[in-house]
């Protein structure tokens, strides 16, 4: 194989897996990311960070569910901190038909009752009598795992040079991953906002992510270490990345409390908002222009889809194979 | 004869709702499957502020149809009153579809504060699309506040219930028999939506229904051939049911093949 001068633009969960898969295949990887501080210019720093291919089927290809159950692979083989111990999708007795239809749309779950959502979560016991369990799914921390692949990144012997958006000289490549920043050149990507809310308690205890079907704010829950929980996220046609409005709040906080009402007694750590890139069709693309390659449009997906993405790129450099449905 | 509100022709009597969709790109596949020449668009949330959804506003624009605008959320007068206003700035359009909201249970039409709003804005040189109960009285208060067209609601929104009250549904369209009437919200199959459309509704507004198929497009196009049938059905002058039978081939004269076999 032919070693590369590769530059990675951006380190948000797309160029991280990037950078981190093409050094490790042996070419020579500079990240550049154009914020001093890492992640604070990333819309993954404010994810759920949910490895779902299956949920994530609700309304999309297969091709999110295959490409997801890849990258799982990827994230258990990398991140030890990944954790699967699946999914619960639960809905309040007057939104059981939005059970239905997720159950109708979605694959890889299987029905539990009452008794078996106890077992699984002992907090919710008599709350609900019905629900989705997807054993093979899982999430990460986005405050530790972004980090972590930065670590990795530098530890697999690429440069990283942040508050810079110069691409060094003599590159071979761009694998351009700069996400809503590159919609200059993606003229299809758009916005769409993603609001959530980390809140602490030690009044309750899950032990996954629980996702809460409801007609309008179909919200999810998702426990992190040291009792905190982060819930997501809200999906506004927008590209507006300021604060949280009112209504989203109440939208997030009302989710957590319908979920326990001990989440009522909660502490508000933070709440957060990003723009996610998404083409028309809110799937991710490879788009190929001679040497500058853009990896783009992993709309709400980014953990789920970033690390096959990359594959798919580094085996693209080495060999020319274009997966159909991804490249263009 | 082409459907008509406030004197623009609408090559279609399917209105579709623009939310929930599972991506831009199946919204829009779906409207052109369906053949509807008028979207209606949400203020509050997809393309306001400052036009920071321009993005999907592109994708809109794109599709070439009319564009009603809503005032989906707005529970007081005040409240419906300002986003139009927004509205007609940022779609450059003076319909409006007026949603005053009683509570966030069912979203049923505030009436008293819908008739007020409706009055503010024909005064105001808005083309004024209420979404209403079938309730007659309110039906007349909001044509006397200048309303041209009227929405009453089939069922509650994305209920996907059909049409709660035939026979008051029935009644409105006898008494307002020259008034655009669109049934708006609670239709959940094609089946409903011809209902409707064989009573001699103008045309069916709706969004759950479609957005939320399993197949959104090949919905689309369902709904789009439930309405025409409807419609057609309408035109044509159904049968009066009766009780009893009534054999559909004289019975004089036909030889009874029975009896031999007895």
């Amino acid at each position: 194989m032919s070693r590369k001068k590769i530059t990675v633009q951006g380190a948000g969960i797309c160029g991280l897996w990037h950078a981190l898969t093409l050094a490790k295949a042996g070419h020579a990887v500079t990240l550049i990311e154009r914020s001093e501080k890492p992640f604070t210019d990333a819309c993954s720093q404010y994810a759920g960070a949910m490895l779902s291919p299956f949920c994530e089927e609700e309304g999309t290809e297969p091709l999110n569910r295959d490409l997801g159950l890849r990258s799982l692979e990827l994230w258990l083989e990398t991140y030890p901190d990944t954790r699967v111990q699946g999914s619960l999708v639960i809905a309040q007795a007057r939104d059981l038909r939005e059970l239905d239809r997720f159950a109708r749309v979605t694959e890889g779950h299987e029905r539990v009752d009452g008794k078996r959502i106890a077992d699984l979560e002992p907090e919710l016991e008599g709350r609900y009598e019905t629900g989705l369990y997807i054993a093979q799914e899982g999430h990460v921390s986005p405050h530790d795992a972004l980090p972590f692949l930065l670590e990795a990144v530098r530890g697999a012997g690429a440069d990283v040079h942040l508050g810079t958006d110069t691409i060094p000289d003599k590159s071979d490549l761009v694998i351009d991953c700069r996400g809503l920043a590159a919609r200059d050149d993606l003229t299809k990507l758009r916005g769409v906002r993603g609001e959530r809310a980390i809140i602490r308690t030690g009044e309750v205890t899950l032990n996954r992510q629980v996702r809460l079907l409801h007609p309008r704010f179909p919200l999810y829950v998702v426990p992190w270490s040291e009792n905190r929980f982060m819930i997501g996220a809200t999906q506004i046609e927008s590209d507006e990345t300021g604060p949280v409005t009112v209504r989203s709040a109440l939208e997030l906080l009302s989710t957590a409390y319908a979920l326990h009402p001990a989440f009522g007694e909660a502490e508000i750590l933070e709440f957060g908002a990003g723009a996610r890139p998404a083409f028309p069709d809110n799937q991710p693309r490879i788009v190929v222009k001679n040497t500058h390659i853009h990896v783009n449009g992993l709309y709400r997906n980014g953990y789920l889809l970033a690390p096959a993405l990359a594959e798919l790129t580094a085996r693209y450099i080495v060999s020319g194979e274009t997966h159909p449905e991804v490249f263009c | 004869m082409m459907l008509e509100f406030y004197g623009t022709e609408i090559g279609s009597r399917l209105l579709i709702g623009t939310a929930l969709y599972p991506s831009p790109q199946i919204l829009s596949d779906a409207v052109v499957a369906s053949g509807s020449k008028l979207v209606t668009v949400s203020v509050r949330r997809e393309a306001a502020r400052a036009r920071s959804g321009q993005g999907f506003w592109e994708l809109i624009k794109q599709l070439d149809v009319h564009v009603l605008p809503n005032t989906a959320g707005c529970k007081t007068v005040k409240e419906a009153v300002t986003t139009a206003q927004m509205a007609r700035e940022l779609f450059e359009t003076d319909w409006i579809k007026l949603e005053v909201i009683a509570n966030d249970d069912t979203l049923q039409p505030e009436v008293f504060g819908l008739v007020e709003a409706a009055r503010i804005l024909n005064e105001d040189g808005f083309k004024v699309f209420p979404y209403m109960t079938e309730d007659l009285g309110v039906a007349e208060k909001l044509v006397g506040a200048g309303c041209e067209v009227l929405m009453p609601w089939g069922a509650p929104i994305g209920s996907g219930q059909g049409l709660a009250n035939p026979s008051a549904m029935k009644t409105m369209r006898a008494y307002f028999p020259d008034i655009p009437l669109v049934v708006d919200a609670g239709i959940g199959a094609p089946s409903h939506a011809a209902f409707a459309m064989e009573m001699g509704y103008d045309a069916i507004l709706l969004n759950t229904a479609i957005a939320k198929a399993g197949d959104p497009v090949k919905m689309g196009r369902a709904f789009s051939q439930a309405i025409e049938a409807g419609r057609l059905a309408y035109e044509s002058g159904l049968m009066e049911p009766r009780d009893m039978a009534s054999p559909s081939t004289p019975v004089a004269g036909t030889p009874f093949f029975n009896i031999d076999s007895a």
